[in-house]
């Protein structure tokens, strides 16, 4: 099994939220919702102030709460590729993983199933980007294997300093954010 | 039902629908629009049962090539064209929203024609054969009692082509676009002043390669201009030092190496400072000086008292942190830039801030370098052949005769003051075509611009949108999204020459038609079919193509086209240093300036400072939208519904605001806002107030925009205008607070 | 000082700006759960204990209702659901990591358990009962035989029940105030009260009224116990989770649980029931009703203050 995951360069990122669109024109989310979102974290004083960028999204944690507590087992982790998916005719939309979600990345699609960022999976299998990543015109974000040494990905970890969102939750998110 | 009314009324309802009315279906020729499957002949898909269509984009004036993808006949998605240079493959969250500006069922529809029913003035739906013989019976009439230079056209996009087109033909050249006065204008003509060249769109700033990028209240990444942001990114990327001059912490702020947040106003003291140290310290390059510049004696003659401790004081900017700073960029040169700003019409000196910064890129030779700014390529088609125009008698100028010398391009602001008729004036302004440009939200002081329509014999309106404009307009033309319509090829000016085409991806929705068609068929019924010689687009544009050994065919294959001839960018790979200034040097004095009068070096001018309780509007950009055209469109309202008032956090503890709270803005006129809410932030001065531009409709008929945040173009009911080309000054207006629940 | 704004406009229905996604189903099913759990524990044990006459209502009259309680519970429950149809695919799988699907599991055999527990106590509390035909007499007289190991199971699955109600909510680590495994304990024996409270409503035996009265107040000692800890915990625990009590010490939440849950739930109507054991009231049913009124407010505050409590933002 891969294990696929994000790499965002908070330092490029203008939080523009083209991602966003793009995701929302890709994968025809219903208006009103989104699979991914821009959070600018400012921090310190008028005019010692410090602020990070980030698009975030989904993590498709390694330890999901998600699958975990999904009673159908709508909610499950794609065994190829290591993406967190949401099986539709299993859902029954009791929203248990919504709540156990600590990214708060997932919703009630108007069809009555939950959704998500699914990593593009219609794209990746075609061996393209996700949605967002093709689109980012500060090419801030790289997509790949992080069980690949080789891959962009891993690299980029190994070799500048990034943290992931939350990590003490213990969810093992796969997004990680370069400083 | 009658015609006749002493004033133009607001009209805020769609359109009263009258029986019997042919809706014009017998005028279009389907035949000229492919269906969508018809399109996908060639083009190569991605997705099974996907189809895709060359497009440019028309969100904003950037104009990046892309692809129009549709799914089983259904519009899917907009991608960019990995052939074009001016969007990489790569399009702004604006352009990717592209869809939802023909998805918005807000759009105009039908042609709309203002008459009087049971007393009040209304919109009659109606079909284009009418409304063009109203437009062109009043046309005639105008041109025979005043003349043809009485009409004029403001203009915003590439349909505005088709209408200078008409309106030279009908014999007036009075053509005027909001991006000059209001915008780019005192940049344009301080570069013209230096270098004897213009920055132009898109800028010719070679960020790619840059070391160390200057921007002046540039908010690169809020504004969201494509290829730009993408060289900024990927400057800042790999290690370019950035120094972010603005009173707020920008995006742009956040990446850079100094944040310098400067008292507003104030902008030309930090920049004379700089010219100051790098003068001083002889920080420039001395070579590149001595060859290609001329005036530097008068100039270092003028700075010499600009000293960062005088500088202090004014910009409340340290006077080490001016020092350290002239020192960064000089270590970077020739690959600094001092960024020439965008919407640069601030306080009315405006010229001469530009032309500091354009003064130290002269310094610093990076005028001509790599990192600095590039010479640019443009592919050249030739022109479509018309008859000569006639020869018009009269110009706006005419209504100005000793003012704005310099200005190169016609005032929007001109035309709408020259319109209010004034015992001095000869030539008052009887008819307006206003093409897909929202002037109650462009043009500052827009109640002179209701005033000025009140003045008209015609206003016609040529929009996607039901904008403000429209409620004033006596004729409202749907023009039909770019999604939906073949344009002119792109040529734009940059790094590699290429052109690019705009095809329909899908038919027009509504009885909407494309601005080609609106002004041929106009035209015809005016008279003036010689100038369309051409029957339909795909005609127009295989002629050109022709003319450069290309096909339509071809085009709709690949969308975008590169030429092989072009011109090195840089001195240092052979570009031949050339200024068309009168010295045909770099002008450090400007000899022109000084022979209108104006100073040759630029000279600090003192601004009023906001009074005790108030606070100066500034206002700018969001990336997801543009002016106030977007903020209708369903992808992108729901990324961005209304805008937020930035407050200080002290302020608003001082006011006693807090985040989120929704409150209404009253400028020192007494103009109010309709009701904004409060961002709390540490990211803004305490002497300053922010917002987005573009919001704060008033106009009903946008149902997601309407009275969603505010509107700064009513807040800036005073301008200070530029002596030299006549750029309206929009920062100089202050605010205070009221909350929202007092009327 | 930290500013965060999610500048891409999020506004999703029933996630932003806090999660909304349970309204008052979630709390009623919990309430209806505790409280079945609760009459079936008591019934089954003293029915082995061999005191269903002393324990009329307790052993025989209470279980009568528990299948229309619990239809009621899981209506609410089948109301939540966005996709009704797919409610069969609760029982197309089992995972046992996730606790909604054990509870589903555990209400599927609890159900017909119960059923046939009411059926067995109906024909004692109803002197007329018949069955229309001969061999559901049969099949009950079989049943009945098996009394013991139904009670038994009973008390089991009971418990589970119970528990479960507060695991579901506790296994939610992203909401903090959840996320505290005294919640389990704490709405089972909070489910066990209210069982207790419904139990003396129904009973006409003062004797058994008092005996009830006399458990339901070691029930809401624990239940105090169990606050005061899972309080202690919280603060003594992350960042995070002494930010997210607070909703309960001065946030928005302080007012409704100190004086809905613990005041009027739980310390009014024990001090009720002690004056009541000292014979220094006459007695009463208005302890009982607080009970239950705390009961299912602890489970509306709970579920609401939990969406409310997040690690993000």
């Amino acid at each position: 099994m891969a294990r696929y995951g994000m790499v965002i360069d908070t330092k490029k990122c203008v939080g523009c939220a083209d991602c966003v669109v793009a995701c929302k024109t890709e994968n025809n989310v219903p208006d009103g919702y989104c699979r991914d979102w821009i959070v600018e974290d400012v921090r310190g004083a008028f005019p010692d102030l410090h602020m990070e960028i980030r698009s975030e999204r989904c993590n498709h944690c390694e330890n999901a709460p998600c699958v975990r507590c999904c009673p159908t087992g709508a909610s499950y982790t794609d065994e190829d590729y290591g993406v967190v998916l949401v099986d539709k005719d299993l859902c029954t939309g009791c929203k248990a993983c919504i709540a156990s979600c600590p990214y708060d990345a997932r919703y009630v699609h108007p069809e009555g199933y939950v959704d998500k960022c699914t990593f593009c999976m219609h794209r990746v299998r075609e061996g393209l980007d996700p949605a967002c990543v093709a689109v980012c015109p500060t090419k801030c974000m790289y997509f790949g294997d992080l069980d690949d040494a080789n891959s962009e990905v891993s690299k980029l970890i190994r070799s500048r300093p990034n943290h992931a969102l939350i990590p003490e939750a213990g969810t093992k998110p796969k997004i990680f954010y370069l400083l | 039902m009658g015609n006749s009314f002493s004033r133009r009324e607001f009209i805020k309802i769609s359109g009263l629908s009258l029986g019997g009315l042919s809706l014009g279906a017998g005028f279009y020729n389907k035949s000229s629009v492919p269906q969508i499957k018809e399109i996908a002949k060639g083009a190569g898909a991605s997705i099974s049962g996907a189809v895709k269509t060359p497009t440019v984009c028309e969100i904003c004036f950037w104009q990046c090539a892309g692809w129009v993808h549709a799914k089983n006949g259904e519009p899917w998605k907009i991608t960019g064209n990995d052939a074009d240079p001016n969007s990489n493959g790569r399009l702004c969250p604006r352009g990717t929203g592209g869809i939802g500006a023909y998805l918005d069922e807000d759009r105009l529809r039908t042609p709309l024609i203002r008459k009087v029913v049971d007393g009040k003035q209304t919109f009659v739906e109606a079909s284009w054969d009418e409304a063009f013989t109203v437009i062109a019976d009043k046309l005639k009439k105008i041109a025979e009692e005043h003349g043809p230079e009485c009409v004029a056209l403001f203009t915003h996009g590439s349909g505005g082509s088709y209408f200078k087109h008409l309106l030279r033909a009908y014999g007036s050249n009075n053509i005027t676009a909001p991006s000059y006065a209001q915008c780019r204008g005192p940049r344009e003509e301080a570069y013209l002043l230096t270098f004897g060249e213009g920055v132009g769109s898109p800028e010719r700033t070679d960020i790619r390669d840059a070391k160390c990028i200057v921007l002046i209240g540039s908010h690169l990444g809020e504004n969201m201009h494509n290829t730009q942001v993408q060289e900024f990114a990927d400057a800042v990327g790999q290690g370019a030092t950035v120094i972010c001059v603005d009173p707020r912490f920008s995006t742009a702020a956040s990446k850079a190496k100094h944040w310098l947040p400067i008292r507003p106003g104030t902008d030309l003291a930090l920049l004379l400072s700089w010219i100051h140290v790098i003068i001083k310290e002889k920080l420039y390059d001395e070579e590149y000086v001595a060859k290609y510049t001329a005036g530097f004696e008068e100039l270092k003659r003028e700075v010499a008292k600009y000293t960062p401790e005088w500088a202090y004081p004014i910009t409340t900017i340290k006077p080490h942190v001016i020092v350290e700073t002239a020192r960064e960029m000089a270590r970077h040169r020739p690959s600094t830039i001092v960024h020439p700003g965008r919407h640069v019409t601030w306080y009315g000196d405006d010229t001469q801030r530009v032309r500091a910064g354009a003064i130290i890129n002269a310094l610093l030779g990076s005028w001509g370098r790599r990192g600095g700014f590039y010479y640019p390529n443009k592919a050249s088609v030739p022109k479509y052949k018309y008859p000569k125009y006639p020869t018009p008698t009269k110009s706006w100028r005419d209504a100005f005769p000793d003012l704005y010398p310099l200005a190169n391009l016609a005032l929007a602001n001109g035309i709408c003051d020259a319109t209010i008729p004034k015992a001095d004036k000869s030539c008052a302004f009887k008819g307006w075509l206003v093409y897909g440009t929202n002037l109650l939200h462009t043009l500052p002081e827009p109640k002179k611009t209701v005033e000025a329509i009140q003045n008209l014999d015609l206003l016609v309106a040529i929009d996607l949108m039901p904008a403000e404009i429209t409620g004033y307009a006596d004729v409202v033309l749907p023009e039909c999204s770019y999604l939906e319509r073949y344009d002119d090829l792109r040529a734009l000016p940059g790094r590699v020459p290429t052109i690019a085409l705009r095809a329909p991806a899908f038919e027009p929705k509504y009885n909407s038609k494309p601005g080609w068609w609106i002004a041929r068929e106009l035209g015809i019924k005016m008279g003036l079919e010689k100038y369309f010689p051409w029957k339909n687009f795909e005609e127009y544009l295989e002629t050109r193509l022709s003319k450069v050994g290309l096909t339509l065919e071809e085009m709709r294959k690949k969308g975008v086209h590169e030429f092989e001839d072009r011109y090195p960018l840089y001195f240092e790979e052979g570009m031949q240093p050339e200024f068309d200034t009168p010295s045909g040097k770099i002008e450090l004095a400007s000899s022109l300036l000084a022979s209108y009068g104006f100073d040759a070096v630029p000279r600090y001018t003192h601004h009023e400072q906001p009074p005790e309780g108030y606070y100066r509007l500034l206002y700018g950009r969001a990336p997801t939208h543009t002016f106030a055209r977007t903020t209708n469109n369903p992808l992108l309202t729901d990324l961005m519904a209304e805008n937020e008032v930035w407050v200080n956090k002290t302020v608003a503890r001082l006011h006693g605001l807090k985040n989120n709270q929704s409150v209404v803005l009253v400028n020192q006129d007494g103009e109010r806002s309709t009701k904004i809410k409060v961002k709390v932030t540490e990211r803004i001065r305490h002497d300053s107030v922010y917002m987005v531009h573009g919001f704060g409709h008033t106009d009903k008929r946008l149902k997601r925009a309407y009275m969603r945040g505010a509107d700064d173009t009513k807040l800036i009911s005073r301008v200070k205008v530029d002596p030299i080309m006549g750029g309206t000054g929009m920062r100089v207006n202050f605010v205070t607070f009221e909350s929202a629940g007092v009327s | 000082m930290q500013e965060i704004t999610i500048t891409s406009g999020r506004h999703m229905h029933h996630i932003d700006p806090h999660l909304t996604i349970w309204g008052w189903e979630i709390p009623v099913y919990l309430f209806f759960g505790g409280l079945v759990a609760g009459i079936l524990f008591f019934s089954a044990v003293y029915f082995l204990r061999g005191k269903e006459d002393e324990m009329h209502a307790t052993v025989r009259i209470a279980p009568l209702f528990v299948p229309l309680l619990l239809s009621l519970g899981l209506f609410a429950l089948f109301l939540d659901l966005e996709y009704k149809l797919h409610v069969f695919r609760f029982y197309t799988a089992i995972r046992l990591e996730s606790p909604m699907s054990w509870g589903s599991w555990t209400l599927a055999i609890i159900f017909p358990l119960s059923f046939l527990w009411a059926l067995m106590h109906a024909e004692k509390v109803f002197p007329n009962w018949r069955y229309p035909y001969a061999w559901m007499e049969n099949a009950m007289t079989y049943v009945k035989k098996y009394a013991k190991v139904i009670a038994w199971l009973l008390i089991y699955y009971a418990a589970i029940l119970g528990i479960y109600t507060g695991i579901l909510l506790s296994a939610f680590n992203a909401r903090p105030i959840w996320n505290t495994a005294i919640l389990g304990p704490l709405f089972l024996v909070s489910g066990l009260s209210t069982a207790l409270a419904f139990n003396m409503i129904l009973s006409k035996n003062k004797e058994e009224k008092h005996r009830l009265g006399r458990i339901d107040l070691i029930a809401i000692g624990i239940e105090l116990f169990l606050i005061i800890h899972m309080f202690m915990g919280f603060l003594a625990s992350t960042q995070i989770h002494v930010e997210a009590v607070t909703l309960f010490l001065g946030g928005p939440y302080t007012a409704p649980f100190w004086i809905f849950v613990v005041g009027i739930g739980l310390i009014i109507p024990a001090f009720i029931e002690i004056l009541d054991s000292l014979h220094k009231v006459k007695s009463t049913l208005i302890p009982a009703f607080l009970v239950l009124f705390g009961g299912l407010m602890l489970r509306f505050i709970i579920v609401d203050a939990g969406q409310f409590s997040s690690w993000v933002y």
